[in-house]
């Protein structure tokens, strides 16, 4: 009896954690279930049942599968420059052998990840800026100044200058990852492959590549998660316009429930939302474990 | 052949040296024209971009700090350093717990706490606002401090779990036989043993909760209690036309951030990669 009571007592480590986590992270994720089957006016109080009328008019909209495309693009890209441009930049700088200018680059690179992204957008929103900005000007300095526009003002191009932000932003932090992996991997294997004279290209194929193998899975996963939460740049840059045409799930969740006053909707979205990123979550734990088995 | 060898090596050399220095400048160079625009009058700012100010006055420092930004500044630091000290401390007590004390249902326990992990913060924005509403914490300091705690401790617990775990077990016997409580253990002996990585959560906690964005928008919209920030982009819709005034306030919220990371980059190293490598 007295032993049970021992055990018991061990939960009093655990309550405070457990007690945060379950009442503002899993209760809410499970109410929200509840919510996206309701139509609800948040000013009236009204709340009506419909079953999953939200979500089958969420298959009918157009700005629904706008902001669904616009995350995947934002995936897309931020693999190509975040895992693996930032994984050949770091295996870059690792190869050179100054320790001092190894340490300046990747503190550099990674210098516009450490301020917040509210900082960042309003800085690339002057950036862009069609009249003060310095990439207009900059285009017309070395002539090309029939390429001059309203970056973040036109439907075309906003999406593309809001991704770009973000590659400035972000590349750092993966490169300093990479950077840590490729210093984890035994300096005997590099030795053994410079004996047998393999060239700094065969060299990263050959020992770089495989040896961080689940380091970039892993980084594909975080990125690839990251990008469908994007929020921040967007809200900050453009808030979804012009005509939504930046618009990502985050944003539109948010427009929906806050703005146009249809939190039903809105929980609709982030159940879909919540889909996505538990199964990337997953697949990143079925990562993980295989991981573990080979070592 | 090696003459030709050598030719080729400089020139790989100097191109990969012009790749990253041309890097390092698309990097820098934004941020410096933040950091000079702080100091520019707004005619200077539409003249010419690349132009330095003509006198350095901070007087659209003092003006950003007087429109505001003393308010939310004060705001952010209040809910950076409480929620620092309650996610670490509560990550670090629950570590503590899964680690080194026979709890029921410990596999399912840590699994609970850990599982936080995966869910993001935009799934529960919806059921989040009728809840602090209904508990009257709508835009309150204390929505955005539960918050930040809340949904950092997963993490913060994980970072500081998997160090415990490597710990030897031999130091909490030896304590116990010197008739030590748990409690003086957890404190005086494991504690100081994992500094190293308490050290990294506070930074990774730091960072995270200065810059957060999306609870401090949607949970706050009084200027009493708005951080950083949501601040920095209410100044920019109420002062929008006094362009340097509002990149005087992007510095002032930036510096700090940008100091910490230049004296504790090796804790912040540390913490991402243990969280993402581990």
């Amino acid at each position: 009896m007295r032993a049970v009571f021992q055990r018991a007592l061990g939960l009093a480590w655990v309550i405070p954690a457990l007690a945060l986590v379950g009442v503002f992270v899993y209760l809410p994720l499970v109410q929200n279930f509840g919510f996206s089957a309701l139509e609800w006016d948040i000013y009236s109080g009204e709340q009506e049942f419909v079953g999953l009328k939200n979500y089958t008019k969420l298959l009918d909209d157009p700005i629904f599968w706008t902001s669904f495309g616009n995350n995947l693009l934002y995936a897309v890209i931020s693999i190509v420059f975040q895992v693996f441009g930032a994984l050949l930049l770091a295996a870059l700088i690792e190869s050179i052998s100054s320790d001092r200018w190894r340490r300046n680059l990747r503190a550099i690179y990674f210098l516009p990840s450490a301020i917040s992204l509210t900082v960042a957008g309003l800085l690339f929103y002057f950036i862009y800026e069609p009249n003060l900005g310095p990439l207009n000007h900059a285009l017309k300095a070395v002539g090309l100044g029939e390429f001059t526009q309203a970056w973040l003002g036109q439907e075309s191009t906003a999406m593309s200058a809001i991704i770009a932000m973000s590659q400035w932003q972000g590349f750092g932090y993966s490169t300093l990852l990479f950077a840590v992996a490729i210093q984890r991997i035994p300096s005997e294997i590099y030795g053994a492959a410079a004996l047998d004279g393999t060239g700094p290209i065969r060299r990263f194929f050959h020992v770089t590549l495989p040896l961080v193998r689940e380091m970039t899975g892993l980084m594909m996963m975080v990125t690839i998660s990251g990008a469908f939460q994007v929020f921040n740049e967007v809200m900050v840059m453009t808030s979804g316009g012009p005509n939504n045409s930046t618009q990502v799930l985050g944003t539109w969740l948010y427009r929906s429930g806050f703005v146009r006053n249809n939190f039903g909707y809105a929980a609709a979205i982030a159940t879909v939302l919540f889909v996505i990123t538990l199964g990337i979550a997953l697949a990143q734990m079925w990562v993980t474990r295989r991981r573990r088995v080979e070592w | 052949m090696v003459k030709r060898l050598n030719f080729m090596g400089v020139i790989a050399r100097v191109f990969m040296w012009s790749f990253l220095l041309g890097l390092a400048v698309i990097v820098l160079y934004p941020l410096l024209w933040m950091a000079l625009n702080g100091f520019k009058t707004n005619a200077e700012l539409f003249g010419n971009p690349f132009a330095l100010p003509v006198d350095w006055s901070f007087e659209n420092y003092q003006k950003a700090w007087n429109r505001g930004v003393s308010d939310y500044l004060t705001t952010s630091v209040l809910v950076t350093v409480t929620s620092t000290i309650a996610t670490v401390f509560i990550s670090a007590w629950a570590a503590y717990g899964l680690t080194r004390v026979e709890i029921p249902f410990g596999k399912t326990v840590t699994a609970l706490i850990l599982g936080g992990l995966m869910l993001t913060p935009t799934v529960a924005l919806v059921p989040l606002v009728k809840m602090f509403q209904a508990m009257g914490l709508y835009n309150t300091f204390w929505a955005l401090l539960i918050l930040y705690t809340a949904f950092r401790v997963p993490f913060t617990t994980f970072l500081i779990r998997a160090y415990m775990v490597d710990l030897p077990h031999e130091v909490d016997e030896a304590a116990k036989m010197d008739g030590a409580s748990r409690w003086t253990t957890f404190w005086r002996i494991i504690l100081p043993m994992c500094k190293p990585i308490i050290t990294s959560t506070v930074m990774l906690q730091i960072l995270f909760a200065w810059n957060e964005y999306l609870f401090a928008m949607v949970f706050t919209s009084g200027s009493g209690v708005q951080t950083l920030p949501v601040g920095l982009t209410s100044l920019m819709s109420k002062h929008g036309t006094d362009y340097p005034v509002v990149f005087a306030g992007m510095v002032i919220a930036a510096i700090p951030v940008v100091l910490l990371f230049i004296f504790g980059q090796r804790y912040i190293v540390k913490g991402l990669a243990d969280g993402v490598g581990k």
